[in-house]
């Protein structure tokens, strides 16, 4: 079963908090991350995984006349929080899905403490079951 | 599939059966054989099939393998001697290792996942590529899987050999449901998706058919090879013109396959009145039941219920108690049917009871509280193909004219 795990950040000014950090904060951080990554990947579980550029970077984008793109520059203040990353894992159980994402939430952040961010875990969409009948 | 990788697929267990037990290592034997299958792909299309085949392969695994043995010996700096096992000879062309590579790659410390993966490289003969592939995930995501699921298997310290009698059955069963959740990959994905991952039911069918030859009168493995090419014969009429699932009472009987049905029919009616009657053998029989229907219309449900009656006696399956609701449904009545319904536990918010429920409030005419549970239903399940058919139902209903 494959799973999406999306880290949100609050929008804040556009930028990521983590550009204020102290820089041994960020480096434990971003180690926190690499770890993460490399033990998924050892264990035959990542599928993919990106880090998000910052919300002041992002655009908003809808069809216009013709189909053309229309695009509007961010930050959005309507917008509470914003995709900072996200994981794709393929897994035996949802549990296990939740189990990552825990260890995601425990990221330390500017004080050297585990930012204990939520993750909204959503699974994937798949092919149907067998044996109707 | 090219001659040369229908040869390959068909030889990989035989010589990695033989390479193991010469070397007693099987996780090293695996990577070895992988490398000598490579090699033939490359080379056999273009030089010729050797005239041994399969002497070729163990000799250039076993090669491999000794390679390995020097280097690491050379890099502990110390003398030994290489642990090759004289005594044992390399399996005769008509001993077959299959049953012992089943039991190994569907060892118990292995999460289902990870047995899939090496159970489909060590006895398919697939690439790590290939499986990668119809897993949809990266390569090198699949190649970790097989390689951890390699080292939990060295980690257990078994020997390459069959396990004890006493054991046999319990692993049996762990085998069984590794190739059938094979099949359901393949069988599952045939909506919409690569051909790849059809093959993977095809594959699963491969794998049964050679565990049938290594224990034949296991009316179990048989049961599975039935209710395999059963369900499998349906795969053509399973599907519309834009991938959208038929169901059974729908589909185009003339595109069901007669030959597989044949053989799946054969196959179960010599095995149930063996005796030792299985949960695969009854779903197989069910199986049998719809495909030698000639119209939904004609289908025996008196006879599918009286088998689900059985089934539930043996394991409990909330999918099977939903079946099972079914066929009274048809039987008794959709009331019956529903009756059943409200009083299984365990199974609460999940959609299978809602589309359940749906389709026997629709039978009953039930129209708006059918529409609900449809509803209800799609925005629970997570198959696309599935959610459409549940939306496309509901929305069916809702055009249809209202009932006085």
């Amino acid at each position: 079963m494959k799973y999406m795990l999306m880290m949100n950040t609050p929008r804040g000014t556009g930028d990521y908090q983590i550009s204020q950090w102290p820089k041994e904060a960020f480096k434990a951080h971003i180690d926190f991350m690499h770890r993460l990554n490399k033990d998924l990947h050892a264990a035959g579980e990542l599928v993919g995984g990106e880090g998000l550029t910052p919300p002041g970077q992002a655009k908003l984008v809808r069809a216009g006349k013709n189909g053309a793109p229309v695009v509007t520059d961010g930050p959005f203040p309507e917008a509470k929080e914003f995709l900072a990353g996200y994981w794709i894992v393929d897994v035996d159980t949802p549990e296990r899905a939740y189990e990552i994402a825990g260890r995601a939430s425990m990221a330390p952040g500017g004080d050297g403490k585990p930012l204990n961010m939520v993750l909204e875990v959503r699974a994937v969409m798949a092919a149907p079951p067998p044996f109707d009948g | 599939m090219m001659p040369t990788e229908d040869l390959l697929r068909t030889l990989a267990p035989q010589v990695l059966g033989a390479v193991a037990r010469r070397f007693g290592d099987f996780s090293a034997a695996e990577d070895a054989v992988q490398e000598a299958l490579f090699a033939a792909a490359q080379r056999w299309p273009e030089y010729g099939v050797p005239d041994d085949p399969r002497a070729w392969l163990i000799h250039v695994a076993s090669r491999r393998m000794t390679d390995w043995l020097r280097s690491d010996i050379a890099r502990r700096r110390r003398e030994a001697a290489v642990a090759v096992d004289d005594s044992v000879e390399p399996a005769a062309p008509e001993q077959d290792d299959t049953l012992t590579l089943l039991f190994m790659c569907c060892h118990p410390a292995l999460t289902p996942s990870s047995a899939i993966a090496l159970t489909l490289r060590a006895v398919g003969g697939l690439t790590t590529a290939e499986i990668a592939h119809a897993f949809v995930v990266p390569e090198a995501t699949m190649a970790q899987r097989i390689s951890r699921a390699k080292e939990k298997i060295r980690a257990s310290g078994e020997p390459f050999r069959l396990p004890t009698p006493e054991e046999r059955q319990q692993r049996l069963r762990a085998v069984l449901h590794v190739i059938y959740l094979i099949f359901n990959e393949g069988y599952a994905s045939s909506v919409g998706e690569t051909l790849q991952r059809r093959d993977l039911a095809n594959e699963a069918i491969r794998l049964t058919r050679a565990l049938r030859a290594a224990i034949p009168d296991d009316g179990e493995i048989a049961g599975l090879l039935a209710l395999m090419l059963l369900t499998d014969a349906r795969r053509l009429a399973r599907t519309g013109p834009d991938n959208e699932l038929i169901p059974l009472a729908e589909q185009n009987r003339a595109l069901w396959d007669e030959r597989a049905i044949a053989e799946g029919v054969a196959l179960i009616s010599d095995t149930l009145p063996k005796g030792s009657v299985g949960p695969y053998q009854l779903q197989a029989a069910i199986a049998a039941v719809h495909d030698e229907a000639e119209s939904a219309a004609d289908t025996d449900w008196p006879q599918i219920l009286a088998l689900y009656d059985l089934l539930r006696r043996m394991s409990v399956n909330p999918m099977v108690e939903l079946n099972h609701a079914i066929a009274v449904a048809m039987v008794h009545g959709p009331a019956s049917g529903l009756a059943l319904l409200d009083s299984l536990d365990g199974l609460s918010g999940h959609y299978r009871l809602d589309a359940v429920r749906a389709h026997l409030l629709e039978m009953a005419g039930s129209r708006e509280a059918a529409i609900d549970h449809y509803v209800r239903a799609a925005a629970g399940t997570t198959s696309i193909p599935e959610r459409n058919y549940l939306t496309t139902r509901a929305a069916r209903l809702r055009s249809s004219p209202r009932p006085d």
